[in-house]
């Protein structure tokens, strides 16, 4: 007698930047999830994807990291990152970290295999969006996100879903806000150049929102907006998608 | 070579003088769309473009797996030609061949079209420091060699300058010029009215090539300005100094190369002039110089060869990375403080001049990967400077403080009890700096970032916090 098909156990990968500064994307992620009808879990022994280390040259830490990682999410059938920055960093720096280790090389390919961009998963899932909200956003396509993961219509298919809610596209969508991870602080003239051209680009776009899927380009341009002055009001999709609480702030907006 | 003023060290202060310059800033801004829109409309009008990319990529490591056996054939032909092959293990090697042969010829006056391989040998400067007397004819290149600058970018050398500052340069210089010139056309039309009479009476003409053709001896050089061509015909001696990486097999790879160079570079289907020179002037021709010679540069390119960079050889100096860069259409080329700006510029300088003086140009990238999309030949430029970035971290020249810095945080990080203790302190800290708001304006140790910018504050608890408290949604 065949047995009766299990529910996929999906893991969330919550990142070291949800966890700090906007953990409403984590549970929003969590809530979208149990939508679409799987297990979700959430494993303890997750702290950061390494990409601080990789990306300044320090292989061995990454590795280190890496390894945890992978160790941490052996049993689950999909590994869902609401950030293309840290699941380009898993999907496809970790195989190249561990390129020719016998042991490690296959465990990293297949733990990579198993990893997917929020939004994509949710597509592929077939989430029927119930959320309403009003206004214009503009969206924010990440770096990573756009070339390193081919994300780019998942997103806005979802949010087309939203009621209420009408979406720009940016100008400029393929240039860097200029986050970079710590390319922002240890460049920050330069990187004020180029997250002012990116608020200058939201604000022609007349939107009274901005929308992006990874917390890195949201505090840079949110940080940004605000230094300016101005009122838009800044969001992961998830949070919009799972349904916006009319209490919840924006980022960087006072929270109880 | 190293600019006059200008320092890879100094990357930082050099582009923090180019943020503040408002003339440089609407310079790059009009280059910026000029090239990047019409390159994407040359793109879209292929609609096999992707795959003339992977083309050109293979056929040029091809061409780098046998290297050796191209550059030998390419050398007999060009004998057999009746020119002269000569090797340049360095810059200075370059220099003096060049310099010798130019004495040799009786020279005086030289005139010289755009070479990337002469800036990078700083060809001009030895040529001048021999007494000759030495004249750009690109139009970029001449009005920077009037201002006494360095090229700012690989194919628009003078790409920093503003038509108001041309104007004031020629007026400077051309004695029977008596007033600004405004229209573009005519700035073009008094280079063009000086330059003519320096083609006719240089002695040598030295230029670069686009390409190197292994089985007929030939080079293939691309001009907008038909300055190159000038440039080799009419002086009585040409010499070409080109990088061993140019050299292709024949005439059917130099025609893929040349499908995606022009269009990566200036958006053009074709160049204005794309001219083949085979040797010195035969008998029956009716033009040409009576004896030619070509300078092969190494320069650090056979290390580069046997080593993980070894992709990099594949450029072919399209500027496409550089125009499609943030960073670089932010501060320009001059605050790299090297020849080779941008991103092909932070792999090639690293190499050449070693990481200690150069260290800081791979970190000077948000590695959001544009360069790679759009690179011709598919060069993984982020993944290139990713490896020299590693490079410091193994030979420990990342700064002691990044070090400790980095060290704690990867010791941390694979501590999952550890750093959920000290995330949650770090979180409760910077909520009660924030007092009640949700951003601050100012924060130690974070000046990076608040100079100009607000910090947005975490919103409450951290997640795993709250998940450990029993929240799921």
């Amino acid at each position: 007698m065949p047995a009766a098909p299990t529910k996929p156990l999906v893991a969330l990968f919550v990142t070291c930047l949800v966890d700090a500064y906007r953990p409403s994307v984590g549970f929003a992620s969590l809530r979208l999830l149990e939508r679409v009808g799987v297990r979700t879990r959430v494993p303890r022994a997750q702290t950061c994807c390494g990409q601080p280390a990789f990306n300044n040259g320090d292989d061995d830490g990454a590795r280190a990291i890496a390894r945890q990682v992978i160790e941490a999410f052996r049993d689950v059938d999909r590994v869902v990152v609401p950030s293309g920055s840290c699941g380009g960093m898993l999907k496809l720096h970790y195989p190249e970290l561990f390129d020719g280790d016998p042991l490690w090389a296959p465990r990293a390919r297949a733990f990579a295999a198993k990893v997917v961009e929020l939004g994509a998963f949710l597509l592929e899932q077939g989430l029927e969006v119930d959320a309403e909200y009003r206004g214009v956003a503009a969206y924010h396509d990440s770096c990573s996100s756009l070339r390193e993961l081919g994300v780019r219509e998942q997103p806005r298919q979802l949010l087309a879903g939203v009621r209420g809610l009408e979406v720009r596209d940016l100008t400029d969508a393929e240039v860097c806000c200029g986050f970079g991870g710590t390319f922002c602080v240890k460049y920050g003239d330069i990187s004020t150049r180029l997250v002012s051209d990116k608020a200058a680009d939201v604000l022609a776009t007349g939107a009274d929102t901005l929308l992006a899927g990874d917390l890195g380009c949201l505090l840079n341009i949110a940080g940004r907006l605000q230094r300016q002055g101005s009122e838009v009001r800044v969001f992961h999709y998830a949070e919009l998608l799972a349904g916006l609480d009319p209490e919840q702030p924006a980022i960087g907006e006072p929270s109880p | 070579m190293s600019l006059p003023g200008l320092t890879p060290r100094k990357f930082k202060i050099q582009a923090q003088a180019a943020l503040a310059d408002p003339v440089l800033r609407g310079a790059l801004g009009r280059a910026r769309s000029g090239f990047v829109d019409k390159r994407a409309r040359a793109v879209a009008a292929v609609p096999e473009f992707e795959a003339l990319r992977d083309e050109a990529r293979d056929l040029k490591r091809h061409a780098l797996a046998r290297l050796d056996s191209l550059l030998e054939r390419y050398e007999a032909e060009v004998t057999a030609a009746g020119g002269h092959v000569h090797w340049a293990e360095t810059a200075e090697d370059a220099c003096r061949l060049i310099v010798d042969l130019c004495a040799r010829a009786g020279a005086r006056k030289i005139a010289k079209g755009k070479s990337m391989a002469g800036e990078e040998v700083a060809l001009n400067a030895a040529l001048e420091g021999a007494g000759f007397e030495v004249i750009e004819t690109d139009l970029g290149e001449y009005i920077i060699q009037l201002a006494d600058e360095p090229p700012s970018h690989i194919i628009a050398p003078a790409v920093h300058k503003t038509r108001e500052q041309i104007a004031h340069l020629f007026r400077q210089h051309h004695a029977d010029l008596d007033e600004d010139l405004t229209e573009i056309p005519d700035l073009v039309n008094e280079a063009r009215r000086v330059l003519r009479q320096q083609f006719l009476s240089a002695d040598v003409g030295i230029t670069g090539a686009n390409l190197l053709i292994a089985d007929t001896g030939s080079h293939v050089l691309v001009t907008n300005e038909g300055n190159g061509d000038l440039s080799s015909t009419c002086p009585r001696v040409h010499i070409v100094i080109a990088g061993i990486e140019k050299v292709v097999p024949d005439f059917a790879a130099a025609a893929t190369v040349l499908r995606v160079l022009a269009r990566s570079a200036t958006g053009q289907a074709i160049t204005s002039y794309t001219s083949v020179f085979s040797g010195p002037r035969r008998a029956d021709d009716l033009d040409g110089p009576e004896a030619f010679h070509v300078v092969l540069l190494d320069n650090g390119r056979s290390d580069m060869l046997g080593s993980e960079f070894r992709e990099m050889l594949r450029c072919i100096r399209c500027g496409a990375c550089l125009n499609h860069c943030p960073v670089y259409t932010a501060v320009g080329g001059h605050a790299y403080g090297a020849v080779y700006p941008g991103p092909m510029g932070s792999v090639l300088t690293p190499l050449q001049w070693g990481l200690r003086e150069a260290g800081d140009l791979p970190n000077a990238c948000t590695l959001n990967g544009r360069c790679a999309t759009v690179c011709p030949v598919r060069i993984p430029l982020p993944d290139l400077l990713r490896r020299l970035r590693s490079r410091a971290h193994r030979d420990a020249l990342d700064g002691a403080r990044n070090r400790r810095l980095l060290a704690a945080w990867v010791w941390l990080a694979r501590r999952p009890g550890w750093y959920r203790r000290l995330s949650g302190l770090g979180v409760r800290v910077l909520r009660w700096l924030g007092r009640g708001k949700g951003r601050v304006s100012r924060l130690p140790l974070a000046a990076g970032w608040t100079g100009g910018r607000d910090l947005p504050l975490p919103e409450g608890r951290t997640f795993f916090e709250q998940y450990r408290k029993g929240r799921r949604a």
